[in-house]
C-alpha cells in the first residue's frame, strides 16, 4: 500500500536538475508530491532525515538474478530485496538463465515472479540471440512487448560481427539499446585472470585486455557505421575507456558501465588463489583501475553496475580453474562507490549520478530524478556510517565477495519504490 | 639438524618462495643424507613408522608419484596413492571434499598435484596437516625445483654465479617457475628460451633474460635444463609443428658445443628424444637426468621427513 511519507531536513540531491540541498520530501500516492523547505502533511509518516542523503533511487543496469534455472544461486524475490537492502530502486536482469529470456514467455514468467517482491523493481533484459549462442536474432519484438528494457548476450559477447550488427539496426526498431560484452572469447579461452605480470608468475590462465579492447573498439565503429546506440557492460580496460572517449568526443552514442571491483581492487589479489576474485572481466592492473575512475570522474564511463553474480558458496569453492566467474555486488556497491568520493574523485552529486539518473536515462527507465511529479523511487543513505562488509548479513542468497571483513563508509538506510517503503532495518 | 627439523614440523610446501635459502640448504643436506639409504642393501630406515602418506593426483605422473611413494616406504611411512584422471568436477565429487575426506582419516601429510594453480594451496587451508605441492598447473612444482637444485649442487658445489638457461615451454611450465625462483634465490643468472608463444605475456616480471635463440640460449651456459613439449600445444596453435619446433629449439649435439665444456644437461621428464632434446645429448656424457630421478627420492625423502616430524624419532 501506497503510503504519505514525508521525508524532513534531508541533503537532497537530483543531479537532473543539479539539485543539492537541504530540503523536505512528500511522497504521496507513489510519486513525489511536494518538494521544499518546512513541509507538513496531516498523517503522513515521518522520516527525519537530517545528516542523511536523500537520493532518486539506485538503478543497477547489470544484475544476474539466476532465475529460472539456477534458484540455488540467487532468485528474483531474493535478488530484488538485495538490491532495495543496497538502495537500488530498480535492477536489469540479464537473460543468461535457464532457460535463456530469449522469448516473450520467460520475459513474462520473470516479471510476474518480480511483481510478487515487495523489493526493487525488476525490468528482464532480453537475450541478442537465441539460447545466446551468437547466430540468430532472438524474438525482439515478442520481447519488448512483453517487458524487456534492453538487449545483452552478457556472459557472452556477439562474435559474429554480421550478427551484433543486425542486431543493432533491428533492435532500433524497437527503440532498444545492445548491450554488449565486450570480450574476444578466442583471446580469452580458458583465461581466469588479467594476462599480464601476475599472471606470469602464477602460472594462471591470462585473459589480455585486448581481448575487451578490440571488441570495444569493433562495436563503437558498428554503432558509429549504423548510427545506432551501443552501450559497453562492465568495462575495464585503460584501453576500452580510452575508445569511448574518444567515440563520445566524435559523437557515437555510446555509453557504458563499470563495476565497483574494476575501481576497487586489482588482479594482485589472484595470488591468494581465491575464486571470490574470479570474475569476467577480471580484475585489471593499477592502470586500468586509474583508466576506470577517471573515465567515472571526466564522464566517459555514464554509470556505476554491479555485474551482480551470485553463486553458491560450495561452487566458489572450487578449484580455480573451474570456479564461477563472478561476484555479489548490490549490498556493497554504494559502500565502494563512496570510497570515490572520500578520495576527492567526484562529488556525491556525481555519484548520484552515476548510480541514478544516468543509468535511468540510458535504458528510458523511469526514476532518477526527484521532483514534482516523478515516480517515488527513493533512496535514503547515510554516506558516514562505518560498516563492517559480513557475508552473512546479505540478504543475497549469493554470499560470494571479495569484500568480506572490509570496513566500508556509507550505507543506505531506507528505500521507496512507488511509494512504499520497502527496506527500513533502523525504523527511521 | 635438530633446529632445521623444528622449522619444518608440520608445515606446507606449497611454493619455493615459502622456504628461506637456510631452510633450503636444511632440505639439501637432509636430501644428502638420505641419498646414502638408497645404496644401501636394505633401502629403508624407520624414521616415518606410524606415519601416513596419501598422495592424491589429479594428473597423470610416473616420476613424481612414484617417487613420493619410494621416498615414503624408504622411510618406513605408510603410503596410499589416489589417482583419479579427470578434474573433482567431472568425477561428482568436489575437490574441497575429497581434500576433507582425505584429511578425515587423519594422514600426515597430502601430496597433492592438480591441473589447476592454486588447488594444493586451497588444500593446505583446509586439510589439518601437512600438504606438499607435487605440481599445480603452471603454478608451482617446488620439489622439482629443490632436487634439481640439489642435482647442481652435487656436481658445481653452489649454484651462485652460475648461468642457467631453461629450454622450451615456459609459458605452460610449473618447472620453470618453480626453478627460476630457486636458482635466483642463490644467485644464479637464468636465461630462458621459447618461441614467443610459449613465454608468458609480461615474462619480464619473472626476472630472467629472455631469448628466442637455442644458440644464443646455450652459449657458455652452466647448466642447460630442456623442458618437455606437449603435441597439445601444436593444437592451440602455439606453433606449427613438432618438426619445426625441434629444428629451432632441439638441444642437438651441435648446439651443445657453444656451452661451457662442463655444462650440466638437466630435463624433469618425461623426454621427447629428437623433439626437445637429441637422443645422443639425453644419453651423453653432460646429461644428469637420471641423477635427477635418483635425487628425485633422496629430495622427497627429505621433505617428508622434515614436514613429518620425523624428528622425533
Amino acid at each position: 500500500m501506497s503510503e504519505t511519507i514525508l521525508i524532513k531536513n534531508g541533503r537532497v540531491i537530483d543531479p537532473s536538475r543539479g539539485v543539492d540541498g537541504v530540503q523536505d520530501v512528500l511522497v504521496k500516492d507513489g510519486a513525489v508530491a511536494a518538494m521544499g523547505k518546512d513541509l507538513a502533511a496531516t498523517g503522513a509518516k515521518i522520516i527525519e532525515a537530517k545528516g542523511l542523503v536523500v537520493s532518486p533511487g539506485f538503478i543497477d543496469l547489470h544484475v544476474h538474478l539466476r532465475e529460472p534455472g539456477f534458484e540455488y544461486k540467487e532468485t528474483i524475490a531474493t535478488g530484488s530485496m538485495a538490491a532495495a537492502a543496497g538502495g537500488f530502486t530498480a535492477v536489469c536482469c540479464m537473460a543468461n538463465t535457464k532457460p535463456v529470456n530469449d522469448n516473450a514467455s520467460v520475459t513474462r514468467f520473470i516479471l510476474e515472479k518480480a511483481a510478487a517482491v515487495n523489493g526493487a523493481r525488476v525490468y528482464p533484459i532480453g537475450a541478442i540471440t537465441k539460447g545466446l549462442k551468437g547466430e540468430e536474432l532472438a524474438e525482439i519484438g515478442e520481447m519488448k512487448k512483453a517487458g524487456v528494457v534492453a538487449l545483452s548476450d552478457d556472459g557472452r559477447c556477439v562474435m559474429d560481427a554480421r550478427v551484433l550488427r543486425h542486431a543493432m539496426d533491428y533492435a532500433a526498431m524497437f527503440g532498444l539499446t545492445i548491450v554488449e560484452h565486450c570480450e574476444d572469447e578466442h583471446l580469452v579461452k580458458g583465461g581466469v585472470m588479467n594476462e599480464g605480470e601476475t599472471s606470469a608468475r602464477l602460472g594462471i590462465k591470462g585473459m589480455p585486455a585486448i581481448a575487451e579492447n578490440v571488441i570495444a573498439r569493433r562495436d563503437i565503429d558498428i554503432a558509429a557505421y549504423l548510427k545506432r546506440p551501443v552501450h559497453i557492460a562492465h568495462i575495464s580496460t585503460r584501453g576500452a575507456v580510452e575508445s569511448v572517449r574518444a567515440a563520445k568526443a566524435a559523437g557515437t552514442a555510446v555509453t557504458c558501465e563499470a563495476a565497483p571491483h574494476h575501481f576497487t581492487i586489482t588482479e594482485k589479489n589472484l595470488e591468494s588463489f581465491d575464486a571470490n576474485y574470479k570474475m569476467n572481466p577480471p580484475l585489471r592492473t593499477e592502470d586500468d583501475l586509474a583508466a576506470v575512475k577517471e573515465g567515472l570522474r571526466d564522464g566517459t564511463i555514464d554509470c556505476i553496475a554491479t555485474d551482480h553474480a551470485p553463486h553458491a558458496k560450495w561452487e566458489k569453492e572450487l578449484e580455480i580453474d573451474h570456479a564461477p566467474y563472478g561476484i555479489v555486488g548490490l549490498e556493497t556497491a554504494l559502500g565502494l562507490s563512496m570510497q570515490l568520493v572520500r578520495d576527492g574523485v567526484f562529488g556525491l552529486p556525481r555519484l548520484v549520478e552515476l548510480l541514478s539518473t544516468n543509468p535511468a536515462r540510458i535504458f528510458g527507465l523511469p526514476g532518477g530524478m526527484l521532483k514534482e511529479g516523478a515516480v517515488a523511487d527513493i533512496c535514503i543513505f547515510d554516506p558516514e556510517k562505518k560498516w563492517t562488509v559480513d557475508p552473512a548479513e546479505f540478504v543475497s542468497a549469493g554470499k560470494n565477495t571479495p569484500f568480506a571483513g572490509w570496513e566500508l563508509s556509507g550505507k543506505n538506510c531506507l528505500t521507496i519504490v512507488g511509494g512504499r517503503i520497502v527496506y527500513n532495518p533502523s525504523n527511521l | 639438524m635438530d633446529t632445521v627439523e623444528k622449522k619444518f614440523r608440520g608445515r606446507h610446501l606449497l611454493k619455493i618462495s615459502d622456504l628461506t635459502a637456510d631452510e633450503i640448504m636444511g632440505l639439501l643436506n637432509t636430501a644428502y643424507k638420505f641419498k646414502d639409504v638408497s645404496e644401501r642393501e636394505i633401502k629403508k630406515v624407520p624414521t616415518l613408522r606410524g606415519k601416513t602418506i596419501v598422495s592424491l593426483f589429479y594428473e597423470a605422473s610416473t616420476r613424481t608419484r612414484t617417487s613420493f611413494e619410494i621416498a615414503g616406504k624408504r622411510l618406513s611411512a605408510d603410503v596410499i596413492n589416489i589417482s583419479t584422471s579427470s578434474s573433482s568436477v567431472t568425477k561428482g565429487e568436489t575437490f574441497k571434499d575429497t581434500v576433507l575426506n582425505i584429511a578425515a582419516m587423519k594422514p600426515d601429510a597430502i601430496v597433492v598435484r592438480h591441473p589447476s594453480p592454486g588447488a594444493p594451496a586451497y588444500a593446505a587451508r583446509i586439510a589439518g596437516c601437512s600438504v606438499i605441492n607435487g605440481g599445480d598447473g603452471a603454478n608451482a612444482h617446488p620439489t622439482q625445483a629443490l632436487l634439481d637444485l640439489m642435482t647442481i649442487h652435487e656436481k658445481k658445489g653452489g649454484v651462485e654465479d652460475l648461468k642457467v638457461a631453461i629450454v622450451g615451454d615456459i609459458l605452460h611450465s610449473r618447472v620453470a617457475r618453480s626453478n627460476i625462483n630457486a636458482l635466483k634465490m642463490f644467485g644464479a643468472e637464468v636465461t630462458v628460451c621459447a618461441p614467443p608463444t610459449l613465454l608468458p605475456h609480461g615474462v619480464g616480471a619473472l626476472g630472467v633474460k629472455v631469448t628466442h635463440n637455442i644458440h644464443e640460449a646455450v652459449a657458455d651456459k652452466d647448466v642447460v635444463m630442456m623442458l618437455r613439449i606437449q603435441t597439445e600445444r601444436m593444437q592451440q596453435g602455439l606453433f606449427p609443428s613438432l618438426r619445426e619446433y625441434s629444428e629451432h629449439f632441439c638441444l642437438s649435439a651441435k648446439v651443445l658445443k657453444s656451452a661451457r665444456p662442463d655444462v650440466l644437461i638437466m630435463h624433469p621428464g618425461p623426454i621427447n628424444r629428437g623433439v626437445e632434446i637429441a637422443s645422443d645429448v639425453a644419453d651423453g656424457p653432460y646429461s644428469l637426468i637420471l641423477s635427477q630421478v635418483t635425487h628425485g627420492v633422496a629430495m622427497r625423502m627429505a621433505v617428508l621427513y622434515l614436514l613429518c616430524g620425523g624428528a622425533e624419532s
